[in-house]
Protein backbone atom coordinates (compact mmCIF):
# COMPACT_ATOMS: atom_id res chain seq x y z
CA UNK A 1 0.00 0.00 0.00
CA UNK A 2 1.46 4.09 -1.32
CA UNK A 3 -1.11 5.23 0.85
CA UNK A 4 -2.48 4.69 4.32
CA UNK A 5 -4.20 5.97 7.10
CA UNK A 6 -2.67 5.21 10.71
CA UNK A 7 -4.71 5.76 14.08
CA UNK A 8 -1.62 6.65 16.06
CA UNK A 9 1.88 8.14 15.81
CA UNK A 10 3.32 8.28 12.58
CA UNK A 11 6.61 5.83 12.23
CA UNK A 12 8.87 7.58 10.09
CA UNK A 13 11.58 5.59 10.71
CA UNK A 14 9.95 2.39 9.33
CA UNK A 15 8.18 4.55 6.50
CA UNK A 16 11.48 6.12 5.34
CA UNK A 17 12.65 2.50 5.67
CA UNK A 18 9.92 0.90 2.68
CA UNK A 19 11.71 3.22 0.12
CA UNK A 20 15.37 2.25 0.05
CA UNK A 21 16.30 1.29 -2.89
CA UNK A 22 19.78 0.49 -4.13
CA UNK A 23 19.45 2.49 -7.35
CA UNK A 24 18.04 5.71 -4.96
CA UNK A 25 20.59 8.52 -4.61
CA UNK A 26 18.56 10.24 -2.30
CA UNK A 27 14.90 10.56 -0.23
CA UNK A 28 12.79 13.71 0.31
CA UNK A 29 10.18 13.82 2.32
CA UNK A 30 7.23 16.41 3.71
CA UNK A 31 5.81 16.02 7.01
CA UNK A 32 2.31 18.05 8.01
CA UNK A 33 2.19 19.51 11.47
CA UNK A 34 -0.58 21.07 13.33
CA UNK A 35 0.15 24.14 13.52
CA UNK A 36 -1.59 26.43 16.63
CA UNK A 37 -3.32 29.12 14.32
CA UNK A 38 -6.09 28.89 11.42
CA UNK A 39 -7.61 32.40 9.53
CA UNK A 40 -6.50 34.46 12.85
CA UNK A 41 -7.99 31.79 15.10
CA UNK A 42 -5.84 30.17 18.06
CA UNK A 43 -6.09 26.55 17.18
CA UNK A 44 -5.50 24.26 20.61
CA UNK A 45 -6.17 20.91 19.04
CA UNK A 46 -7.84 18.98 15.73
CA UNK A 47 -9.91 15.50 14.93
CA UNK A 48 -9.50 14.23 11.45
CA UNK A 49 -11.53 12.07 10.19
CA UNK A 50 -11.68 10.32 6.75
CA UNK A 51 -14.11 8.75 4.24
CA UNK A 52 -11.61 5.61 4.35
CA UNK A 53 -12.44 3.26 1.84
CA UNK A 54 -12.69 5.92 -1.22
CA UNK A 55 -9.56 8.14 0.35
CA UNK A 56 -7.49 4.80 0.06
CA UNK A 57 -8.71 4.66 -3.57
CA UNK A 58 -7.97 8.20 -4.30
CA UNK A 59 -4.65 8.23 -2.32
CA UNK A 60 -3.20 5.19 -4.51
CA UNK A 61 -4.40 7.08 -7.39
CA UNK A 62 -2.77 9.79 -6.57
CA UNK A 63 0.74 8.00 -5.55
CA UNK A 64 0.71 5.84 -8.64
CA UNK A 65 0.10 9.31 -11.24
CA UNK A 66 3.31 10.47 -9.03
CA UNK A 67 5.00 7.40 -10.56
CA UNK A 68 4.09 7.68 -13.84
CA UNK A 69 4.73 11.57 -14.09
CA UNK A 70 8.07 11.30 -12.46
CA UNK A 71 11.32 8.98 -12.51
CA UNK A 72 11.38 8.01 -8.90
CA UNK A 73 11.77 5.00 -7.14
CA UNK A 74 9.17 4.86 -4.66
CA UNK A 75 6.77 7.15 -2.77
CA UNK A 76 4.82 6.97 -0.02
CA UNK A 77 2.01 8.78 2.17
CA UNK A 78 0.69 8.06 5.58
CA UNK A 79 -2.23 9.78 6.99
CA UNK A 80 -3.44 10.33 10.38
CA UNK A 81 -7.09 10.30 11.52
CA UNK A 82 -8.17 10.71 14.46
CA UNK A 83 -7.32 13.20 17.52
CA UNK A 84 -4.46 14.94 17.06
CA UNK A 85 -2.36 17.98 19.74
CA UNK A 86 -0.50 20.81 18.71
CA UNK A 87 3.01 20.04 16.42
CA UNK A 88 1.85 16.33 15.94
CA UNK A 89 2.65 14.81 12.34
CA UNK A 90 -0.46 14.60 9.98
CA UNK A 91 0.73 13.59 6.83
CA UNK A 92 4.27 12.29 5.89
CA UNK A 93 5.41 11.64 2.51
CA UNK A 94 8.71 10.58 1.34
CA UNK A 95 9.75 9.92 -1.99
CA UNK A 96 13.02 8.34 -3.06
CA UNK A 97 15.03 8.90 -6.05
CA UNK A 98 18.38 8.07 -8.27
CA UNK A 99 18.78 12.12 -8.65
CA UNK A 100 16.79 14.67 -6.17
CA UNK A 101 14.71 17.27 -8.45
CA UNK A 102 11.99 14.68 -9.53
CA UNK A 103 12.31 13.66 -5.39
CA UNK A 104 11.10 17.12 -4.57
CA UNK A 105 9.15 17.36 -7.54
CA UNK A 106 7.04 14.37 -6.57
CA UNK A 107 6.63 14.74 -3.13
CA UNK A 108 4.94 18.02 -3.90
CA UNK A 109 2.51 16.94 -6.55
CA UNK A 110 1.32 14.55 -3.82
CA UNK A 111 0.86 16.12 -0.95
CA UNK A 112 -0.83 19.03 -3.13
CA UNK A 113 -2.99 16.87 -4.71
CA UNK A 114 -3.84 14.60 -1.13
CA UNK A 115 -4.97 18.22 -0.15
CA UNK A 116 -7.07 18.76 -2.62
CA UNK A 117 -8.31 15.27 -3.59
CA UNK A 118 -8.64 12.81 -0.98
CA UNK A 119 -11.52 12.84 1.04
CA UNK A 120 -10.71 13.76 4.60
CA UNK A 121 -11.31 16.23 6.97
CA UNK A 122 -10.50 18.17 9.82
CA UNK A 123 -12.18 20.02 12.50
CA UNK A 124 -10.50 22.63 14.55
CA UNK A 125 -10.88 23.41 18.08
CA UNK A 126 -10.22 26.96 19.14
CA UNK A 127 -9.15 28.39 22.47
CA UNK A 128 -12.53 30.57 22.25
CA UNK A 129 -13.82 27.26 22.54
CA UNK A 130 -15.66 27.48 19.02
CA UNK A 131 -14.61 24.31 16.61
CA UNK A 132 -15.39 24.45 12.60
CA UNK A 133 -14.53 21.80 10.13
CA UNK A 134 -11.99 23.27 8.20
CA UNK A 135 -13.15 25.01 4.67
CA UNK A 136 -17.28 23.65 5.53
CA UNK A 137 -18.10 26.53 7.75
CA UNK A 138 -16.98 29.18 5.52
CA UNK A 139 -18.27 27.78 2.59
CA UNK A 140 -21.73 27.51 4.12
CA UNK A 141 -21.73 30.91 4.93
CA UNK A 142 -20.53 32.33 1.47
CA UNK A 143 -20.74 29.45 -1.48
CA UNK A 144 -18.95 31.18 -3.72
CA UNK A 145 -15.93 29.94 -2.17
CA UNK A 146 -14.00 26.67 -4.52
CA UNK A 147 -10.98 26.54 -3.15
CA UNK A 148 -11.23 23.25 -1.78
CA UNK A 149 -13.05 21.70 -4.77
CA UNK A 150 -10.06 20.22 -7.18
CA UNK B 1 -36.00 1.44 -2.67
CA UNK B 2 -33.26 1.12 -0.01
CA UNK B 3 -30.01 2.93 0.22
CA UNK B 4 -27.36 3.04 2.82
CA UNK B 5 -26.27 6.62 3.57
CA UNK B 6 -23.32 7.50 5.39
CA UNK B 7 -22.11 10.69 6.78
CA UNK B 8 -19.19 12.57 7.51
CA UNK B 9 -17.81 15.53 8.77
CA UNK B 10 -20.11 18.76 9.04
CA UNK B 11 -22.71 16.46 7.31
CA UNK B 12 -22.71 14.05 9.98
CA UNK B 13 -22.80 16.43 13.00
CA UNK B 14 -25.78 18.05 10.74
CA UNK B 15 -27.10 14.45 9.80
CA UNK B 16 -27.46 13.52 13.71
CA UNK B 17 -25.93 10.03 12.43
CA UNK B 18 -22.96 8.32 10.96
CA UNK B 19 -25.28 6.15 8.69
CA UNK B 20 -28.68 4.81 7.95
CA UNK B 21 -30.56 3.04 5.73
CA UNK B 22 -32.89 5.16 3.95
CA UNK B 23 -36.20 4.33 2.09
CA UNK B 24 -36.41 6.90 -1.39
CA UNK B 25 -37.83 6.82 -4.55
CA UNK B 26 -34.92 9.42 -5.28
CA UNK B 27 -33.42 9.01 -9.04
CA UNK B 28 -30.48 10.03 -8.59
CA UNK B 29 -27.94 11.49 -6.09
CA UNK B 30 -28.67 14.87 -6.94
CA UNK B 31 -32.16 14.15 -6.27
CA UNK B 32 -31.34 12.31 -2.83
CA UNK B 33 -29.56 15.26 -1.18
CA UNK B 34 -32.30 17.23 -2.07
CA UNK B 35 -34.32 15.19 0.12
CA UNK B 36 -32.21 14.69 2.72
CA UNK B 37 -31.63 18.61 3.15
CA UNK B 38 -34.96 18.83 3.53
CA UNK B 39 -35.09 16.13 6.61
CA UNK B 40 -31.55 17.36 7.88
CA UNK B 41 -31.44 21.02 6.88
CA UNK B 42 -27.80 20.45 5.27
CA UNK B 43 -25.91 23.94 4.85
CA UNK B 44 -23.52 23.33 2.26
CA UNK B 45 -24.98 23.07 -1.10
CA UNK B 46 -24.96 20.52 -3.95
CA UNK B 47 -22.42 22.69 -6.00
CA UNK B 48 -19.96 22.69 -2.82
CA UNK B 49 -19.92 18.59 -2.42
CA UNK B 50 -18.68 15.78 -4.66
CA UNK B 51 -20.67 12.64 -4.19
CA UNK B 52 -19.37 9.00 -3.84
CA UNK B 53 -21.57 5.65 -4.98
CA UNK B 54 -20.37 2.19 -3.80
CA UNK B 55 -17.08 3.76 -2.80
CA UNK B 56 -16.33 5.41 -6.04
CA UNK B 57 -16.94 9.03 -7.13
CA UNK B 58 -20.13 9.39 -9.00
CA UNK B 59 -21.87 11.77 -11.04
CA UNK B 60 -24.97 13.31 -9.72
CA UNK B 61 -26.78 12.03 -12.49
CA UNK B 62 -26.10 8.81 -12.18
CA UNK B 63 -29.14 6.13 -11.50
CA UNK B 64 -29.32 4.74 -7.94
CA UNK B 65 -30.17 0.83 -7.60
CA UNK B 66 -31.50 -0.49 -4.31
CA UNK B 67 -28.61 -1.07 -2.27
CA UNK B 68 -26.51 1.63 -3.35
CA UNK B 69 -24.01 3.20 -0.80
CA UNK B 70 -24.27 6.66 -1.03
CA UNK B 71 -21.54 9.17 0.61
CA UNK B 72 -22.23 12.77 0.05
CA UNK B 73 -18.16 14.42 0.43
CA UNK B 74 -17.90 18.20 1.93
CA UNK B 75 -15.23 19.82 1.11
CA UNK B 76 -11.99 18.18 2.22
CA UNK B 77 -9.02 19.24 4.63
CA UNK B 78 -6.66 16.48 4.50
CA UNK B 79 -2.64 17.35 5.20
Amino acid sequence: MRFRFTQTAIDTTQARRELLDLGAGGYVSFEGWVRDHNEGQEVTRLEYEAFQELAVKEGERIVAEALRRFPVKHALCIHRVGALGLSDMAVWVGVSSAHRGEAFDACRFIIDEVKHRVPIWKKEHYRSGDSGWVNCERCAAAPHHTHAHA
Amino acid sequence: MQLKIQYYALMREQAGRSEESFETSAATPADLYDELTRRYGFTLTREQLKVAVNSEFSDWSRRLTAGDAVVFIPPVAGG
